[in-house]
């Protein structure tokens, strides 16, 4: 960076010593940029007071006058858990998958097909979340219903596959695993760029004692990437908490607080939950809507803040 | 790594006894083709034995293939090579089947849009709105609504974007800097459905409840979109190289003028190329516009005036909310959505061949 600045000051110095007609040009577009620059955080801001402005009726409002006749924190709570279940589970999932992706991305295809292979998960974050949802429903549901079915007969005894199994696939667990597929090229970008910088003298180092490779990838890529893996799962957890679509289609809601992933009754999400009210309530609902809305905005926010506390920790390293 | 360790090839007696050397008892190498073989081999086999109970499908032909693959190797490497090549290959088919694994929903995706969007197609879909219909018409509100409302969205977030950018690659130091660098990213968090409820709330304070209107939704994409904006915009900034704004320097440019002439017509290629991907990530959003822009059955082209609809929530009501002809409506949220995917491949595309066509080269 210090080779910027020389040449700012150089800038500067040259600017300074020519007419004051182009220092007003420099200092305008200066300004300019300046502003743009405040305008960001300004909205960032703004997000956020925005939200508290229309969301603090419903924290002080009498429980008769929220939607269900419950309080806010009533209201609320089992939706945070629906949420932190369906993006916890799409973790679980995900990133094991996106490691293994990424290692077959830097370590393991052809150098020369690496590229294509990167287009080819990028292209799993392109797809709308729209269509996501409508594959979920009307594909991976319907395939899924097997799956459910056998979990629920043989694996029973863990409370996340207690059944009865839904036959229509409008699941948590069907709903996790859209999500996971869609935070999947998150995390596995991540992991990618990290993987690929393991430093080559390590790698050949430990093939030159001729580990295998797969040692190889135990020693040098595996401890070298760790703590970006980690920081990756964090933002995409960041994503899968927010997102809204995916869930709402595919999600058949009950208000239930359960770990099953497999029956018909389902916690909601936070964002699916707006997604499914907003459009036909007012009033008061509308502000309980938003506080919800405000309760997400808080939860990513320290997620995504952790993981990029985290990523900016290592950059210094 | 496959490549044979001339050491256990062909003194395998010495290399045991060595017992320095890494490489393991088996002492043997199997063929480069026998993780090819092992797997067609399981494959014969288990799509047999599926046929034989009757339940062959192409699904559990591969994924039973893979399992009796993968043992199968390892347990003859294991006698071949020695433990730990054989965890070796192993290791090496569970990472190449999970991406196999990653790929199959990403092929099954795309082919239902397409097979499933095409039966909706029609010259209707796109010149007809869905006014006075019950349960039929086209789409073509939606798609203008689409394109105004992201169109507005990307007037807004470009020009504030690129600023910014350009603040913080040419001008920024210190603490403003940091911070923004820190929470641009922090933004590109914010979930879709929350840019949403701001600009709703942020309308709602000014012109009463229940708004809604085309604008509250480029508002709301503004917010994810501008984010993208800096992060693309920045990266190409950074590599512009440094001798080509001392050159202009030296000629006695000011600063601004050395930006405006040198820095972004060197980057421009990049630039445009990651408006265009920022443009394609926002143009698919659902719930931002759901909250904002509302659902309407006519064309409405004034983004100031009332509600708009736009292809996504179109998807969405015509799934959620079929009219009498329930598969009717169905067909249209698959058109949708292929016209949509169409939409978004087509801008990744032209942007990456605007890149490859017309990015400057630096030495």
């Amino acid at each position: 960076m210090a080779e910027v600045d020389t040449t700012t000051n150089a800038g500067q110095l040259l600017a300074a010593a020519s007419g004051g007609r182009r220092r007003r040009g420099d200092r305008i577009f200066a300004n300019t940029t300046t502003i743009a620059a405040v305008t960001i955080l300004a909205l960032l801001a703004g997000v956020a007071i925005f939200l508290i402005t229309e969301g603090f009726p419903a924290f002080t409002a009498d429980a008769t006058d929220l939607p269900g006749g419950k309080t806010f924190i009533d209201y609320a709570a089992p939706l945070a858990f629906g949420t932190v279940l369906a993006a916890g589970f799409a973790v679980v999932v995900a990133v094991p998958l996106a490691v293994a992706v990424a290692l077959f991305i830097t370590h393991i295809a052809p150098p020369r097909l690496s590229l294509t292979l990167g287009y080819l998960v990028d292209l799993l974050a392109a797809i709308p979340s729209i269509i996501y949802g409508l594959w979920g429903i009307f594909v991976l549901g319907p395939a899924a219903v097997p799956v459910m079915k056998w979990l629920e007969e043989h694996l029973s005894w863990i409370p996340l596959f207690e059944g009865p199994a839904s036959s229509t696939g409008r699941t948590m667990f069907v709903a996790g695993l859209v999500l996971a597929l869609m935070i999947l090229p998150i995390v596995s970008a991540v992991a990618r760029e990290v993987f690929a910088q393991t430093p080559r003298k390590l790698q050949e180092g430990a093939q030159a004692l001729g580990a295998t490779r797969w040692e190889m990838i135990k020693m040098t890529v595996l401890p070298f990437g760790k703590g970006s893996v980690i920081s990756g799962a964090m933002l995409g957890l960041g994503r899968a908490l927010g997102e809204t679509m995916a869930v709402t289609i595919i999600l058949s809601v009950s208000g239930a607080v359960s770990f099953n992933l497999i029956s018909q009754a389902n916690p909601s999400t936070i964002a699916a939950n707006i997604a499914l009210n907003f459009p036909d309530s007012s009033g008061i609902a509308i502000n309980a809507l938003i506080a919800t809305g405000l309760v997400l905005f808080a939860i990513t926010l320290a997620t995504n803040f952790a993981a990029r506390t985290i990523i900016a920790r290592q950059n210094i390293q | 790594m496959s490549a044979p360790d001339p050491n256990t090839s062909l003194e395998p007696a010495a290399a045991t006894a060595g017992g320095g050397s890494l490489l393991a008892v088996g002492g043997g190498v199997l063929p480069r083709w026998a993780p090819w073989a092992a797997f067609a081999g399981a494959l014969a086999l288990c799509a047999a034995v599926l046929a034989a109970l009757g339940i062959l499908t192409i699904a559990l032909a591969l994924i039973f293939s893979v399992f009796v693959a993968s043992g199968g190797i390892y347990v003859v490497s294991r006698a071949v090579e020695g433990p730990r090549r054989a965890t070796d290959r192993a290791v090496t088919i569970a990472i190449v089947s999970a991406f196999g694994l990653a790929m199959i929903p990403l092929i099954s995706l795309l082919y239902e849009v397409i097979s499933r969007g095409l039966p909706g197609i029609s010259l209707e879909f796109f010149t007809d709105d869905a006014r006075g219909t019950i349960g039929g018409g086209g789409a073509e509100h939606a798609i203008l609504g689409t394109l105004i409302i992201t169109g507005v969205a990307v007037l807004i977030s470009v020009p504030i974007g690129l600023l910014a950018a350009i603040y913080m690659n040419e001008y920024g130091t210190g603490k403003l800097r940091r911070a923004l660098t820190f929470f641009v990213d922090v933004m590109t968090g914010i979930p879709s459905i929350v840019a949403g409820l701001f600009a709703f709330a942020l309308f709602e304070l000014f012109f009463g409840p229940g708004i809604r209107m085309g604008v509250m939704g480029s508002i709301a994409l503004s917010v994810l979109m501008i984010p993208i904006v800096i992060r693309s915009s920045e990266e190409v900034l950074k590599v512009v190289p440094n001798h080509l704004r001392e050159a202009s320097y030296a000629l006695g440019t000011p600063k601004w003028r050395t930006i405006t002439k040198i820095v972004l017509p060197t980057a421009f290629a990049g630039l445009v190329t990651g408006v265009m991907i920022a443009t394609a990530r926002i143009i698919g959003e659902t719930a931002p516009l759901l909250v904002t822009a509302g659902v309407v059955d006519s064309v409405n082209t004034d983004p100031f005036q009332g509600r708009m609809q736009n292809l996504a929530v179109y998807a969405y009501n015509e799934y959620r909310s079929p009219g009498v002809m329930k598969q009717a409506s169905y067909d249209r949220a698959w058109a949708a959505a292929l016209t949509l995917i169409a939409i978004v491949m087509i801008l990744n595309v032209v942007a990456r061949l605007i890149y490859r066509r017309y990015k400057t080269e630096i030495r």
